[in-house]
C-alpha cells in the first residue's frame, strides 16, 4: 500500500481513509479469529482447556481452532511454568510462528516466575520471547484469561499495518539472548516475600 | 517392629547398623558393601518377599557432618510391612552405591533421579545419565545443600546456557546411535559414544 | 470383573485372535529384513510440546515402518524444584506448593502432604477433619479421572466426552471454589486441621452433585465401552502382567488393571477409609481397555464413598485444638496475651517438628502418592520427597509399547494418566 502514497506524492484524505480503512478490516480479521498455540505447561493449561470447553467457550471468540503447529498458529499462549529445560522449545516454537504473531503470557509463572524462584524456573517468559499481554494469576481464572485475550484484541485493533517496525521478528543476538544479560538479571530479580528466602534454616 | 528387623540381623550380623523403629516405620541402617546382599535377601526370601520397591531417594542433612543417606522403601505386598533401609555415604566423599535395577525394575529412573539431584552414582545401572534436568546441565547437582536456591550461575547466564543447549543435551547418545544421521555426528561426539561418557559439556570453557 | 464386556473382532492390522497380546514382531535388526525392502529405523521425536503427550512430556520413538521398535520417554522438561523449594518452606507453606505438582487433583495432595506431617509431629485430627478429608480426596478422584477420560477419548478420537467430563469438572470447581476460594489451586488442608470448615451450601450442593453424576458416567460408558473403534483401539493394547506390574512398581490403577488388587484405601487405609463401604475395581487382562474400565468404575465408587461421607458428616471443630500447631482465631489472639504470644511464633517461626522422619502413601488417583518428610527439629524440612506415582508409572511405557503401532503409542501414553507436574515436580 505504500505506492500510493508515493504516487499521490502525499499523505491526503483518500490515503488516510482508505489506510484506516484497510487498518479496520485487517486487524479486525486477525483479532476476531486468532488461532491459538496453547503452550501449555502445568496448571495454567487446565485452565486453559476449561476456559476452551463448554462452560466458558473460546469458540465465541473465534479461537476454538486449537492449532498444535505453531506453523499455523497467531498467538502462542504460553499457559504455565517455564523451567530452563524447556526454554529453547518455546523459542523455537515462537520462531517457527509466521507473522503476524502475538504472545499472552498466561499466569504468575508464565509472567514473572511465579512462586518459583529458583534454579530451575525461567523467570518469566519474556526473557526469552516478547510478550504482549501478561495475564496475572495462579492460575487466572477463565474469565481472567478471556480478560487478557481481549486486550490482545484491543491491542491487534489498535495496530498500523503500516508501520515498518511492528511485525519485525525479534531473533536471539549472537551471544543466544533476546536481552542484555544486565536487563535479564534485573528483571529476575527475587521481590516481595521471595526476598528474605535465602537461608534453608 | 517389622520382624524383618531382627532377621536381617541375624543373618548379617554386623553388616546391619542402628535399626531405629517410630511412629509405626521400620529403618534399618545398612554397610554399603552388603546393602545389595540384604536388598536381594529381602526380595527372594520367603517369609520376607519384599517384592515391591516403594521409592529410591537421599537424605542430605544441614549438619555438615551427618551423613548422606541413600534410602530405599520397600513394601511386601502379601504381608502389607514397609521397610526402610538406609546406606550412609561421606557427603564430600565418594557417593557410590549399587543399583538394583535388575530386582526392581521401578528402579531405573527413581537412580536416574538420585543421580540427578544428589549425584549418587549407582553401578550396574544400564544407563545412568540426568532425568530431570538436562543431559549437559553443568552448574551441578540440585538437592545438595551446598548448591544455593537459586542456582549457581546468573540468571541471564542460566537463561543463555539453557538457550544454548548443546545439541548433544537435545537427544541421548544412544538415541543418535539409532539415528540415520550417526554417520554424520562429528567424530568427537561418536567417540564421546563410544566410551560412554555422558556428563560433561564439551568446549564448556 | 471376570468376563469382558465386549469381545468384538479387532479390526487393527496385524492382530491376531481376540485375547492374544497384539504384538508385531520386532526384527532383530534392519538387516534381517528383506534388505531390498527393509530400511533403516527412523527415530522421530514426540514432543515435548505435541497435542497427544498430556503435557510436555518428550518421546524418542524409533520406528520400524509404523511399528514401535523402542520408545525413551524424556522427562524434566517441567522440573521446577519443588523439593527444594520445599526446604526452604515451613510445613504450611509447603501445602500451596502441592496444588502445582498434580494439579489435576490439588485437594488430593494437600491431604497427602498434610497427613504426613501429621504423622510426622503425632498429631490425631478431629473427626469432623478426617470426614471432610476423605470427601475433598474423593472430589479429587472424580476430577483427575474426568480428565483422564475427557484427554484420552481425545486422543483416540472422540471429542465429546471431553466436554462432558470438563462439564462434570466445573461442578466439583464451584464446590471446591465454595470451599477454599480456588478453582484449582485450593491449599486446603493445614498442620492439624483444614483451611476452612465447609458451608452449608457446600453440602446442599455436593448432595446435588452425587445425584446427578452417575447419569453423565452412563453417558459415557454408554458412548465409549462398546463402540467398536474404541474396543479396537484399548483391547490388547500395551499389555502388562501382574508379575511386571509388581516389578515396576506401578500404583494405582495401572497396577489394579494388571490384576493386582491392592488398594491403600484398603490394604492400608487413612482417614478412617476402612468404615466406609466401598468396591475396589481390579481389571484382569492389564491393557488400555481395563484402565479404562477401572477408572470409569472408581468414578461410581468415588461417588459412593462421597455419599456416605455426607451422611456421617460429624458436627464439632475441624482442627486439632493444639495452640502450637493451628493458628488461634482473630478475636482471640487480639484479646488474650497468651494466645498472641503462639499466634506470632507461628508466623514468624512455623511449626516446629520433632527430629525424625516419615512416610505416608495415600491413594492418589493416580497412584500411590507418598510424602517423606525428614526432620532435624526446625520448622522447615530438610527434606520433601513426593513419591510420585505419575513419574513411575511412565517408566513402564517403554516396556508397554514395544511392538505396537504408533497410535497404539498415543492409547498407552494416555492410559497411564500422568501429569507432568508430578512426573518432573
Amino acid at each position: 500500500m505504500k505506492h500510493l502514497e508515493t504516487v499521490n506524492g502525499s499523505d491526503n484524505w483518500l490515503t488516510t481513509k482508505l489506510t484506516s480503512l484497510v487498518n479496520w478490516a485487517v486487524n479486525q480479521s486477525r483479532a476476531n479469529s486468532l488461532w491459538p498455540m496453547p503452550f501449555g505447561t502445568a496448571c495454567c493449561a487446565i485452565e486453559f482447556m476449561a476456559t476452551a470447553a463448554s462452560r466458558f467457550d473460546l469458540a465465541r471468540f473465534g479461537m476454538e481452532r486449537q492449532a498444535f503447529s505453531p506453523r499455523q498458529s497467531d498467538v502462542l499462549i504460553c499457559a504455565g511454568r517455564l523451567p530452563f529445560k524447556l526454554a529453547p522449545v518455546i523459542r523455537r516454537i515462537y520462531d517457527q510462528m509466521p507473522q503476524p504473531k502475538w504472545v499472552i503470557s498466561m499466569g504468575a509463572c508464565a509472567s514473572t516466575g511465579g512462586i518459583f524462584d529458583n534454579y530451575a524456573m525461567v523467570q518469566g517468559i519474556d526473557t526469552v520471547v516478547p510478550v504482549d499481554v501478561y495475564v496475572p494469576g495462579c492460575p487466572p481464572r477463565p474469565e481472567g484469561l478471556l480478560y487478557g485475550i481481549l486486550m490482545l484484541h484491543k491491542k491487534i485493533k489498535g495496530e498500523d499495518l503500516f508501520d515498518p517496525t511492528l511485525r519485525v521478528e525479534h531473533l536471539l543476538d549472537d551471544t543466544g539472548l533476546r536481552l542484555p544479560p544486565e536487563q535479564i538479571d534485573e528483571i529476575s530479580e527475587p521481590f516481595g516475600n521471595s526476598v528474605q528466602q535465602f537461608r534453608s534454616a | 517392629m517389622n520382624p524383618s528387623a531382627p532377621a536381617l540381623q541375624a543373618t548379617f550380623g554386623n553388616a546391619i547398623g542402628r535399626v531405629v523403629e517410630a511412629r509405626g516405620e521400620t529403618i534399618v541402617t545398612v554397610a554399603k558393601g552388603a546393602v545389595r546382599d540384604v536388598l536381594r535377601w529381602l526380595r527372594d526370601t520367603t517369609g520376607q518377599e519384599y517384592n515391591y520397591l516403594v521409592d529410591v531417594t537421599a537424605v542430605e542433612y544441614r549438619d555438615r557432618e551427618r551423613a548422606l543417606e541413600v534410602v530405599w522403601n520397600l513394601r511386601s505386598l502379601g504381608s502389607r510391612q514397609d521397610l526402610r533401609i538406609k546406606v550412609e555415604l561421606a557427603p564430600r566423599g565418594e557417593l557410590e552405591v549399587p543399583s538394583v535395577t535388575d530386582l526392581w525394575a521401578g528402579a531405573n529412573w527413581l537412580e536416574r533421579e538420585v543421580f540427578d539431584m544428589f549425584g549418587v552414582r549407582f553401578t550396574g545401572h544400564p544407563d545412568l545419565r540426568r532425568i530431570l534436568m538436562w543431559e549437559t546441565y553443568a552448574e551441578g547437582y540440585p538437592l545438595r545443600k551446598d548448591f544455593p536456591l537459586r542456582g549457581r550461575f546468573s540468571r541471564s547466564e542460566q537463561v543463555r546456557q539453557a538457550l544454548n543447549v548443546n545439541p548433544e543435551g537435545h537427544y541421548s547418545l544412544e538415541e543418535l546411535a539409532i539415528a540415520e544421521s550417526y554417520d554424520e555426528l562429528p567424530a568427537e561426539m561418536r567417540d564421546r559414544l563410544a566410551r560412554g561418557q555422558r556428563d560433561r559439556i564439551p568446549n564448556s570453557e | 470383573m471376570t468376563k469382558r464386556t465386549v469381545e468384538l473382532p479387532v479390526a487393527t492390522p496385524g492382530a491376531g485372535a481376540p485375547g492374544d497380546p497384539l504384538r508385531v514382531p520386532i526384527p532383530a535388526s534392519p538387516a534381517d529384513v528383506d534388505p531390498e525392502l527393509g530400511g533403516e529405523h527412523l527415530l522421530i521425536n514426540l514432543g515435548p510440546q505435541h497435542p497427544a503427550t498430556h503435557g510436555v512430556l518428550r518421546l524418542v520413538v524409533e520406528l520400524e515402518g509404523e511399528t514401535v521398535v523402542r520408545v525413551i520417554p524424556h522427562v524434566g522438561y517441567l522440573h521446577s524444584g519443588f523439593e527444594k523449594l520445599g526446604e526452604y518452606r515451613h510445613y504450611n507453606q509447603i501445602v500451596p506448593l502441592t496444588d502445582r505438582t498434580d494439579y489435576l487433583a490439588p485437594m488430593s495432595n494437600n491431604v497427602g502432604v498434610a497427613l504426613a506431617a501429621e504423622k510426622l509431629m503425632g498429631i490425631e485430627i478431629t473427626p469432623r477433619c478426617q470426614v471432610l478429608r476423605v470427601i475433598a480426596c474423593e472430589m479429587s478422584r472424580i476430577i483427575s479421572h474426568m480428565v483422564w477420560l475427557g484427554t484420552t477419548s481425545i486422543d483416540l478420537g472422540a471429542f465429546t466426552p471431553f466436554l462432558w467430563a470438563f462439564q462434570q469438572r466445573e461442578r466439583i470447581y464451584n464446590l471446591q471454589e465454595m470451599w477454599t476460594g480456588a478453582r484449582l489451586t485450593t491449599s486446603l488442608t493445614r498442620v492439624g486441621g483444614l483451611l476452612a470448615d465447609v458451608p452449608d451450601q457446600f453440602v446442599t450442593d455436593l448432595r446435588e452433585f452425587t445425584r446427578t453424576f452417575p447419569d453423565t458416567l452412563d453417558e459415557i460408558d454408554r458412548v465409549l465401552t462398546r463402540n467398536a473403534v474404541w474396543v479396537g483401539r484399548t483391547q490388547n493394547i500395551g499389555v502388562l502382567t501382574a508379575d511386571e506390574a509388581i516389578n515396576y512398581s506401578l500404583s494405582g490403577p495401572m497396577l489394579r488393571a494388571s490384576g493386582v488388587p491392592w488398594d491403600l484405601r484398603k490394604d492400608k487405609p487413612y482417614l478412617g477409609y476402612e468404615t466406609y463401604d466401598f468396591d475396589v475395581p481390579v481389571g484382569e487382562h492389564g491393557d488400555v481397555y481395563d484402565r479404562f474400565l477401572v477408572r470409569l468404575e472408581e468414578c461410581y465408587q468415588s461417588n459412593r464413598i462421597l455419599m456416605q461421607a455426607l451422611d456421617r458428616l460429624p458436627d464439632g471443630p475441624i482442627n486439632v485444638d493444639d495452640p502450637r500447631v493451628i493458628l488461634p482465631p482473630k478475636s482471640r489472639a487480639m484479646n488474650d496475651m497468651e494466645a498472641m504470644i503462639y499466634h506470632f511464633k507461628q508466623v514468624m517461626e512455623g511449626v516446629k517438628a520433632p527430629v525424625g522422619e516419615a512416610y505416608v502413601g495415600i491413594e492418589n488417583p493416580k497412584g500411590e502418592l507418598g510424602n517423606y518428610f525428614v526432620s532435624d527439629g526446625t520448622a522447615k524440612p530438610v527434606r520433601w520427597r513426593i513419591r510420585p506415582p505419575a513419574f513411575i508409572n511412565l517408566a513402564s511405557i517403554s516396556k508397554m509399547a514395544e511392538g505396537h503401532l504408533l497410535s497404539d503409542l498415543i492409547a498407552i501414553n494416555a492410559s497411564v494418566d500422568i501429569v507432568m507436574g508430578e512426573v518432573d515436580r
